[in-house]
């Protein structure tokens, strides 16, 4: 794991559930196929309302034209980010589009889950709202050893909360490497 | 310190006898459940860790129920399902209900109930968030992703936080009007889409044991909706009735101390609720139907693991029964045995089958259908500017297919009682 997690941020609302992150239709492609399965990062978050995507003033494209990978690399969310389906095509989706990290007041259970057993991204949490302290393209910074969130745009400095005892799964890429580590498997 | 039901089966499973709420525990699991969406990539990434020797844990306790788009020109859905098949040959997976066959069942919440796989006491994980469904028999179920599914189905183990618990009481006997789906939906409206994240959902009171099983499984349904880990009713002699028959002996009922801990507590009279809808875009967007009377609508739905049960259509039978459907409306049984049921049971000599045919409905096959939107061909997909009324569990933008299309989501008898007028109707209108 990385300490230092460095990207411009997306910003999004509340309950951004796991339908806006990669939509029903697109969960038949390939996740191992490597050509096929960028159609994931292509259409990741491709349902969000178009006035709620990139806020403070909406209208950004996560994705442009016909790219699969975005330009922004953390996301910053409010809470109950990644409700609805038990689809792990949902963090899968926003790793192969770049995304390093999220960062919101909440996470239903299983987005939480697959994110760090999946080894995907890192789901942050924090203590206050972010999402209309942020504005979409901000450079942001996240010192994981510090727990620290840097906006370099606006030059303030957060505090995330810390990982917790997901901790050790997110230090091995996931619960098969954790697991490995560990002797279980 | 009394424990929930849900602690108990928790510290079963992970063979302790006190755990602590927050704490992470590994728990044995009983049943592994997948289904086409989900299986492939499971079996994916299974091959891919454990290699060479990758083996599953107990190929008894894994169930692979195809479900989600089974009737579909679409190339890809169709090669999960092969994908399905293959892998349940070359590893000797009897519990797999293939397509095209006599064994092919539909919903997966629905046919781990009709197949036995329920059991009180047990710890059932399936990839698929509705998962929760399964804790009306009195069992810890909840939904995980693929990498956990795989993890599953090389170890047979899950780490899980012990959550806190949530009590949903409701007293009384529920009126003719009311249904199990109009309790989800008051409790969705007052606590919202994230009001029981990471938390357990407990169902007690006299109007939740006076309901048939497939009553309680709407409620454990949504728990997912409110966010919750699992939604859990705990094992009464209505259960062990249903068990037995399906031949299960070996089960273990717990039931929550009076000591216990919860987080928050809820009580209900049910005499005083009324039918409810939860209107776009949002299953916690509560009101009454009333107030939302003679909106208009172009389609509606009668299906999936929440309001495609037996009951459900029993419900929807006798509110349309003489009657005629204004707009087109959809009847989607959850499973290939309920839409033998529908055959076989009647109201005053007509069949459900023939009373939704007679009332002008499309009768689809057993699947989750619509439910999901799915590819372009799905039965009763919405299309355009659609506006829905269903007995599912998601109204989501784009959930049952075209993203401009709005879903309100009711009981089956709000949905067949809208069907009749066009709009939406307060069921007590027919009854
Ligand atoms: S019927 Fe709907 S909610 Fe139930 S399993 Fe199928 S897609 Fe999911």
């Amino acid at each position: 794991m990385e300490n230092i997690i460095k990207g411009k941020a997306f910003v999004l609302g509340d309950n951004i559930h796991t339908d806006q992150i990669i939509p029903a239709e697109h969960l038949v492609y390939s996740l191992t196929d490597e050509e096929e399965s960028k159609k994931y990062g292509h259409f990741a978050l491709s349902s969000v309302p178009i006035e709620k995507s990139g806020l403070p003033n909406g209208g950004i494209k996560f994705i442009e034209g016909d790219n699969y990978i975005s330009e922004y690399k953390i996301i910053i969310g409010g809470s109950n980010f990644g409700c609805g389906s038990s689809r792990e095509h949902a963090p899968f989706a926003l790793q192969k589009a770049g995304v390093l990290a999220i960062v919101a007041e909440s996470y239903a259970r299983i987005f939480y889950r697959n994110s760090v057993d999946g080894g995907f991204l890192v789901p942050l949490e924090t203590p206050e709202k972010l999402n209309n302290l942020v504005s979409t393209g901000d450079e942001i910074e996240i010192d994981l050893s510090t727990y620290f969130l840097t906006n370099k745009t606006t030059d303030k400095t957060y505090t995330l909360n810390n990982l917790g005892n997901v901790l050790p799964i997110v230090e091995a890429g996931g619960i098969f490497d954790y697991a490995r580590k560990n002797n279980m498997i | 310190m009394g424990m929930t039901i849900t602690e108990k089966i928790m510290a079963k499973s992970a063979g302790k006898k006190n755990i602590s709420i927050g704490e992470s525990i590994w728990l044995n699991v009983d049943t592994l459940m997948t289904h086409d969406v989900c299986g492939p990539p499971v079996i994916g990434i299974w091959k891919n860790e454990f290699g060479e020797k990758a083996k599953i844990w107990n190929k008894d306790k894994l169930v692979i129920f195809p479900d989600h788009y089974i009737f579909t020109a679409n190339k890809h859905a169709n090669r999960n399902v092969d994908i399905l098949r293959q892998f349940a040959k070359e590893n000797d997976v009897d519990n797999y209900y293939d397509v095209g066959t006599d064994r092919y069942k539909g919903v997966c919440h629905v046919a781990l109930a009709e197949e036995g796989y329920n059991v009180p006491g047990n710890v059932l994980i399936g990839t698929d968030s509705n998962t929760c469904t399964s804790g009306a028999f009195g069992m810890f179920a909840t939904g995980v992703g693929n990498t956990d599914g795989a993890f599953i189905m090389g170890t047979g183990k899950i780490w899980e936080k012990v959550p806190e618990s949530m009590k949903f009481t409701f007293n009384g006997e529920l009126p003719e009007y009311l249904t199990a789906k109009d309790l989800i939906l008051t409790i969705l409206g007052d606590i919202t889409t994230d009001g029981a994240t990471y938390r357990a959902m407990e169902f007690d009171g006299s109007g939740v044991f006076s309901l048939n099983m497939d009553e309680r499984m709407t409620l454990t349904n949504m728990a997912i909706e409110a966010g919750g880990m699992n939604g859990i009713i705990a094992a009464d002699s209505v259960t062990e009735e249903y068990v037995k028959s399906k031949g299960i002996t070996d089960y273990e009922i717990f039931n929550s101390d009076n000591d216990a801990i919860y987080h928050s507590k809820y009580n209900y009279d049910v005499s005083k609720l009324e039918p409810v809808v939860a209107k776009p875009h949002s299953p916690d967007n509560k009101d009454t139907v009333r107030n939302v009377a003679g909106t208009k609508l172009t389609k509606c739905y009668i299906g999936s693991c929440t309001g495609g049960k037996l009951s459900d259509f029993k419900m929807a039978a006798k509110i349309l029964i003489g009657n005629k459907v204004k707009i087109p409306t959809f009847i989607v049984p959850a499973s290939t045995q309920v839409a033998k049921e529908l055959a076989e049971e009647t109201i005053d000599g007509v069949s459900l089958i023939d009373i939704f045919k007679n009332s002008g409905c499309d009768i689809g096959q057993s699947s989750c259908a619509a439910c999901l939107g799915g590819p372009d061909d799905t039965f009763g997909r919405s299309v355009d500017k659609d506006v829905v009324i269903s007995t599912t569990n998601r109204n989501f933008p784009g959930r049952m297919g075209s993203k401009k299309s709005e879903v309100y989501l009711a009981s089956p008898l709000t949905v067949a009682a809208s069907a009749i007028n066009g709009v939406i109707t307060d069921p007590r209108d027919f009854l």
